[in-house]
């Protein structure tokens, strides 16, 4: 453990739970969704359908999609912190990687709730 | 005694032990699917779509060269999904003598790539 003075910065300790969480919502949502497909191996494109026309599906989905990206942000910001030394293209690539999440976000929205 | 700074390190000789090989892999394979995003949104739309959208993106998920790209996409997933599932184990203190990582980091490298082969060979 580093000794170090607190003086009210945060040292990323709240990114770093962000992280784990996100994570295991994905995992959650990823045994669920093998476990449909395997329920359903015969499934047709109807059966697919069906399943993200559920609401109840849509929210889930849409609640992963979110983690997806907050823990996409986490880990390529760490990415850009580790190996990005100017700080002018640091900065750019961290402000790209947020335009490039929003987005994502929205058209996932558009892809999960649209029709 | 003087120790001489800044110390270069030769990357090229560096020899990543196994767990090391896992971690990098678990960065690189986090921004493919970074990049993927989009792509993967936009097929899920179009498997989601109407009945003649549907097959034509059947159609074009047909070509070897997408198919290639979309196995990478999925051992990009798997390898990060195995290494993250040893990540939380690590941050829990299960598995941290290094006999025990050793074996866990070359489980990962084995069980993503089988797996791959697996689903991606009849996916194909």
């Amino acid at each position: 453990m580093v000794n170090r003075h607190v003086i009210g910065a945060h040292y990323g300790l709240r990114d770093w739970l962000l992280q784990r969480i996100t994570a295991v919502i994905m995992l959650v949502y990823t045994i669920g969704l093998v476990f449909f497909l395997f329920a359903a191996a015969h499934a047709s494109f109807e059966g697919w359908r069906a399943l993200f026309a559920n609401t109840g599906v849509r929210v889930l989905s849409t609640v992963t999609v979110m983690a997806l990206l907050l823990h996409a942000w986490v880990g390529v910001r760490d990415i850009w912190m580790d190996y990005i030394q100017p700080l002018a293209i640091r900065l750019t690539m961290h402000v790209l990687t947020i335009l490039w999440l929003l987005v994502s976000f929205v058209y996932a929205v558009k892809v999960l709730w649209g029709v | 005694m003087e120790k001489a700074r800044p110390k270069h390190l030769d990357l090229p000789k560096i020899r990543l032990p196994i767990p090391g090989i896992v971690s990098i892999l678990h960065r690189v394979s986090g921004i493919l699917m970074f990049l993927a995003i989009p792509v993967m949104l936009w097929l899920l739309a179009g498997s989601l779509s109407n009945e003649a959208r549907y097959d034509a993106f059947r159609g074009f998920i047909s070509y070897p060269i997408v198919k290639l790209g979309l196995i990478a996409v999925l051992w990009a997933y798997l390898h990060h999904a195995c290494a993250g599932i040893r990540f939380l184990l690590l941050d829990v203190h299960k598995g941290l003598e290094l006999q025990t990582a050793r074996a866990t980091a070359k489980a990962v490298m084995i069980v993503s790539l089988v797996l791959t082969a697996v689903i991606g060979g009849l996916l194909w």
